[in-house]
This record gives C-alpha cells, structure tokens and sequence, in this order.
C-alpha cells in the first residue's frame, strides 16, 4: 500500500514537472534566447556584410576565438542613445503619449464597463461579445480603416462639412490627434474587460447599506463603487499602457513624421538604417523601461491574488 | 450584558391591546407587484414603539418585500407606509431614519472596522471628535474594542455580524430593520446571539423589526409575531398565541409540531365546542367556543407535547382518546417523539420528556397505545 503511493506520489510530481516545463520550455525558446541575441547584437558594431554586424560568433571559433571576439564587443551603442537626443526623446515622448492615452481609455472604458455590469443579466454575455467583436478583423485593417475616416476627404471631414460645422476639412491625419483616437480605439477592450470583470463582481447589497446609511447614490459611487474596482482600473491601465509604450503600427500609419514614438524609431533603425546594433540598443533599452511598470503589476495582481484567499 | 432585569418590562409591555396607543410604523393597505406576481397584498399593519417585531414566513411570502418598503429600497405599487406619524413615499432610502441591518451584513470591504461603524455618521456630517465617542462606543457594545483596525476579511462569522449590527446602530435609527440576522451563524452562537438582541433591544429602548423564517428565533425574540403567507398577513399575536391559539391551520402548522385531525362539528353537551373525527377514531370535546354549525368542517390541532401516551386504556376512551401502535420513535435526548400509527393509517405524534436518564423504553416500538389529551389541550380551528 505505502508502495503503491509513493509510485502514484513520484507519478503524480513528474506530472507536475511536465506541467512547469511547457511554459517553461516555452519562455527559452521564444523569449530569453532570442532577448539574449537581441542583447549580444547590441553590443556589437555596425558591417556592411550579412548578418549587418560583427563580431558574428560562431561554433568553429573554439574557446580563443570566442574570447578574442568578446573583446570587440563595444557599449558605443548605447552611448549613442544618451547623446543623441532624438532617441531620449522618443522614449520620453512614448511613455508620454502612452500616459496620456491611458487615461483617455479609461475615461472611455470606465463608463461603458459600468454601464454593462449594470445591464440585465441576459445582455451581458451579449455585450463582452460585442466589445471583442473588433477582434475578429485584422488589427492592421481596422488602422487603415481610420485612415480612411480621418483624412482630409475622409469620412469625419465630409460629415463636418456636410452639416456645415467647418467649411475647410481639418487635418487630423498625420498628427497626433490621430495617433491618440487610432490608440483609444483599438486599446479599449483592453480596458474595458478587467473594468467589467471587477464592476460585474461588485455585491450591490453594498451599495444598498451605503445609501441606508446615509450616502446619496453619486457619493455612494465614488466611496464604495470606485474604490473596490481599483485592482480593475489598475490591471487595465497596465494592460493598455505596456504595449502603447511600443506601440509602432499606429504611429507610422496615422501619426506624422513629428509623431515621436520608440516603436517607431526601433523600426526605422533596423529597416531603413539597417542599423541592426543601434536598434537592439534601443530595443533592450525600451524592454527596460517596461520592465518597471511590469514588476509593479506583477506584484499589484500578487496582492489582489492574496486578498481573495 | 446582564445586570437589568428586563422580565418586568416584558410582561407589562403591549400597547397593541391599547387603543389609544399611537402606531409608530404603519402599513396601509400596501400592495407590492412585480408583473403578474403581487408580493405585498393589500395588507395592513401597526407597530408599536420599542416594540421587537417579527416578520414570519417561507421565503416568498412577502415579509422582505415589506421591509425594504420601510427602508425605502421598494415602494408599494399602491397604499401607505408611515413612520412616527410621517408619510415615507418619495423619501430616498439616505433620508430615511431607518437602518437596515443586511443578511450579508454588506461590510464594506475595503474599509476597517472603525471606518464601517463611523460610515453613517461621516454622511451625518458629525464633528470628528463625536464621530470617535461614538464608534467606540458601538465597540464596547458589540465587544469588539480590540478589533477596530481590522479589514472584514480578517474576521469570523460572528464578528462580522457584530460590527453590521454596530454600523447599523451607529446613527441611533428610529428603527432597526433586521432582514435574516442571524442566518449566517451556526446554531449556538444563533441562540446566543438571539438573546443579546432582546437585552439590546430593551437597553436602548428602540423599536426592532425583524424578518426570519425560522420560527424559533421570531418566537424568541419578537413582542408579536406577524405570520406571513403569499403576501398577506395571516396572524398578527405574541409568540405565545401564535403557538398555543393559532387562528388556523396554516398557522399552527407553520409554528412548531402539531397534530391535525380533521372532523365534523356536533352538538355539545357540555357548551363547549364537539368535534367527530370520523377518519381517526376519535371524539374531540374542548371548552372552546367554536363560530360553526353542526355538520360544518373542521380541524381538531393538538401539539405533541400536549398528547400523553399510556399503554393502559383510559377511564372513558370515547371521549379525548384514541388507540394505535407505537411506529418509531425519535430519541432527542431531552425528549423522545413517538409516532403513532392509527386505525385510519394516519400517524400522530406524542412528545415525552425524558425525566430520568434512559435504561429502557416505558413504551417501546409495536406497542399498543392510547393517547389522551385534557379539555385544554387542543384547539379546533375552522380554516
């Protein structure tokens, strides 16, 4: 009997090593060894050659030549990223943008979710399906789709100046406007589904004690609603404000040449510069400054995880 | 919490047999409906203050619907709700000077202790210093000095009923609501929990209205019992005649075990009331003055307790008697319930108490039996 239990003991935790090691295998392969090139090519040099950079290490170098060409690995490219300011201030500039724009998502997001963990219970389902409805068409499509909305004979324009509210059509292509409506647009679910899934669970017997005892429904919002969906305005924010820092598609196809986002650098330095050291520079530089808003999520949903224990 | 005697003031308390008392929460012919479905049927009802009420009922019956019509979460679909004289339609439920005390108790979760118990006097707008005094005093009240800086998540059951009991006294409301207060906790600190309800009740003087479907704790707790049943009110009495004067069947059966007989009137010797319970086997003779006519239906309603149980034939087995076999018994330890099969196949039950520690059964399974009853221990209602 003890042995029959320690084999079903020993099966069951090869099992749930099985289990850990997919995700396991899969962070290797598709995140940390890739991260760790991006990292060498870096700190390599710029070459006219194929791949466009040196040193290229490779297995027939044995343990002298791997040493030899550690030695020409250079910081140089980082160096460039301080001193030239164009590159500061892409970052500076996206984590801007991508402040702004999450605030604007929520504002957005807030009510709607409210209004659908308020709707009767037989929409709900309903109205999730509508808000990942987007989904279901290509991402890159739905920018273009605003291209088509937002220039100057576009869509937008042509109803402002069929009900005559402007008589010359605004520019709103090509500026931030546009990259700002393009990132709300298609940031939204983003927020709206933790919004919901924290607002739906939300007891409204609370809200009931809240008004017995004296608190007018408006305040009762702001005293108990608001508060207890704070994890969802939190989870959401990171949610949106992560990859906006990043983002590259928007900007390049609704911004203007004076929209300054990393994305957008990181890709003009690997395909028209063919810079591909510089661009890992920035790359690894962009991931860093992810990773702070990242750990603070990590250990935000820890917490909340710990709580409903 | 004892050290007050409050026997005295129970006893002499009943301003509903008074009729120049003044009602301090009045229902008139309230009618609630949702759609087809009328929860509150024309119904009307006095409360007295300082008054411990019970609203009694299986769940749909009603009794919740009627309460949050005083808190103001509901108004009637037509009729009246007063308080203190004051007609309460069109008052939002933050106006009203009722506080609820919630089934959930619906602690606010991202708040301590102290911040939940201190929420309705903040909306008050209570200097700070007052809103201290107070709290800690709900505190000692509820005996939870030590445990003020507490989330509710950090709490046990009981606790948790506590500090909702505490947050909902905090504004000393006209009246406390109490929807199912104590349907969250295991039995004992139920029982417990019951009788520091009534000792704070009388304490601060305040008019209680509670709504339960668990007939103990209405019958422990309450002044009067307002049995309810598909949104009307079916008796309106103390506990004690509700349980021993039931006005009908649905009543009787509701409170506690009964025996039901059911019988035709017959002409009374004696003046009292004469039923023959043909299926049974049995004459019912009470000292009851009965509102039917001879041949009329009616129930004959007797309480196990008030059935003795004899293996010996009584003295004149035609009258308040009938035969039948022992078919279970149902040992409780402080008392043994006997089922007895009748001729007719009906069963009825007896209750014994066990006055002396159990060796061997007086009466045992399979026994022939008679049960008898008093004059006074039954009761023939006509619906």
């Amino acid at each position: 009997m003890a042995a029959n239990m320690t084999s079903a003991d020993t099966r069951g935790s090869r099992l749930r090593w099985l289990v850990i090691a997919i995700p396991l295998a899969w962070m290797l392969i598709f995140f940390l060894i890739p991260f760790f090139n991006v990292l060498k090519i870096s700190f390599s040099t710029r070459a006219r050659a194929m791949p466009p950079y040196k040193p290229v290490l490779t297995m027939v170098d044995g343990l002298a030549g791997l040493f030899d060409k550690l030695q020409q690995f250079t910081a140089a490219n980082y160096l460039m990223l301080v001193a030239d300011s164009k590159y500061w201030l892409s970052y500076v500039s996206s984590v801007q943008i991508a402040l702004c724009s999450t605030v604007l998502i929520l504002l957005v997001a807030y009510p709607i979710a409210y209004g659908m963990a308020r709707a009767p219970r037989q929409w709900r389902t309903t109205l999730v399906m509508l808000v990942i409805l987007p989904f279901w068409t290509s991402f890159l499509i739905r920018v273009y789709a605003w291209m088509g909305i937002l220039s100057d004979e576009g869509l937008l324009n042509q109803l402002l100046m069929h009900f005559g509210l402007i008589d010359q059509p605004l520019r709103i292509l090509t500026t931030n406007w546009a990259v700002y409506i393009g990132i709300v647009y298609s940031y939204l679910p983003f927020m709206i589904l933790p919004l919901y899934a924290t607002l739906e669970k939300l007891d409204e017997t609370l809200l009931e004690a809240a008004e017995d005892l004296g608190c007018p429904p408006m305040k009762a919002f702001w005293k108990i609603t608001f508060p207890l969906s704070l994890p969802g305005v939190v989870a959401g924010c990171f949610l949106v404000f992560i990859p906006i820092t990043g983002e590259f598609v928007i900007p390049d196809l609704l911004g203007g040449s004076g929209t300054l986002m990393i994305g957008k650098t990181l890709w003009y330095e690997f395909f028209n510069n063919r810079n591909w050291p510089l661009a890992s520079a920035v790359a690894v530089v962009l991931l860093l400054i992810l990773v702070v808003p990242i750990v603070i999520f990590q250990n935000q949903q820890q917490k909340q995880a710990e709580k409903a224990r | 919490m004892a050290g007050m005697a409050i026997g005295p003031i129970r006893r002499s308390f009943a301003p509903w047999n008074d009729p120049s008392a003044k009602a301090f929460i009045e229902f008139r012919n309230v009618t609630r409906s949702f759609g087809d479905f009328t929860a509150v049927d024309n119904l009307s009802l006095k409360i007295y203050e300082r008054e411990f009420f019970a609203l009694l009922g299986p769940s749909g019956c009603g009794k919740t619907t009627l309460m949050r019509m005083l808190a103001g979460f509901d108004a009637p679909t037509s009729g009246e709700v007063l308080l203190d004289g004051q007609n309460l339609a069109g008052i939002p439920p933050y106006k009203r000077p009722t506080n609820m005390m919630f089934q959930s108790y619906a602690l606010f979760p991202h708040m301590t202790v102290w911040d939940n118990i201190a929420f309705g006097l903040k909306q008050d707008g209570m200097p700070k210093a007052d809103i201290a005094k107070r709290v800690e005093e709900m505190l000692h009240l509820v005996k939870l000095e030590t445990f003020a800086k507490r989330k509710p998540h950090q709490l046990s059951g009981g606790q948790r009923q506590r500090v909702a009991l505490a947050r909902s006294l905090a504004k000393k409301p006209k009246v406390l609501l109490l929807d199912e207060p104590l349907g969250a906790l295991d039995k004992k600190l139920r029982e417990e929990t019951q009788f520091e309800l009534i000792d704070l009740q009388q304490r601060l003087g305040m008019t209680f209205l509670i709504v339960t479907h668990d007939q103990e704790e209405a019958m422990t707790v309450a002044d009067r019992i307002a049995v309810m049943n598909h949104g009307k009110i079916v008796q309106v009495a103390t506990p004690a005649e509700i349980y021993e004067q039931p006005n009908s069947r649905y009543v009787a059966d509701f409170i506690g075990e009964i025996n039901v007989l059911e019988g035709r009137v017959s002409a009374s010797p004696s003046g009292g009331a004469r039923l023959e319970c043909v299926a049974a086997g049995a004459t019912v003779e009470t000292r009851q003055q009965v509102d039917a006519k001879p041949g009329d239906q009616a129930w004959f309603a007797i309480r196990p307790e008030k059935v003795r149980i004899s293996r010996d034939a009584p003295a004149d087995p035609s009258v308040n008697a009938v035969p039948g076999e022992v078919w279970d018994i149902g040992y409780l330890g402080d008392v043994s319930i006997y089922h007895v099969r009748l001729a007719s196949g009906a069963t009825m039950k007896a209750t014994i108490t066990n006055t002396t520690r159990l060796v061997e059964r007086p009466i045992s399974w399979e026994d022939k039996v008679w049960m008898t009853w008093s004059v006074d221990g039954g009761i023939v209602l006509t619906k």
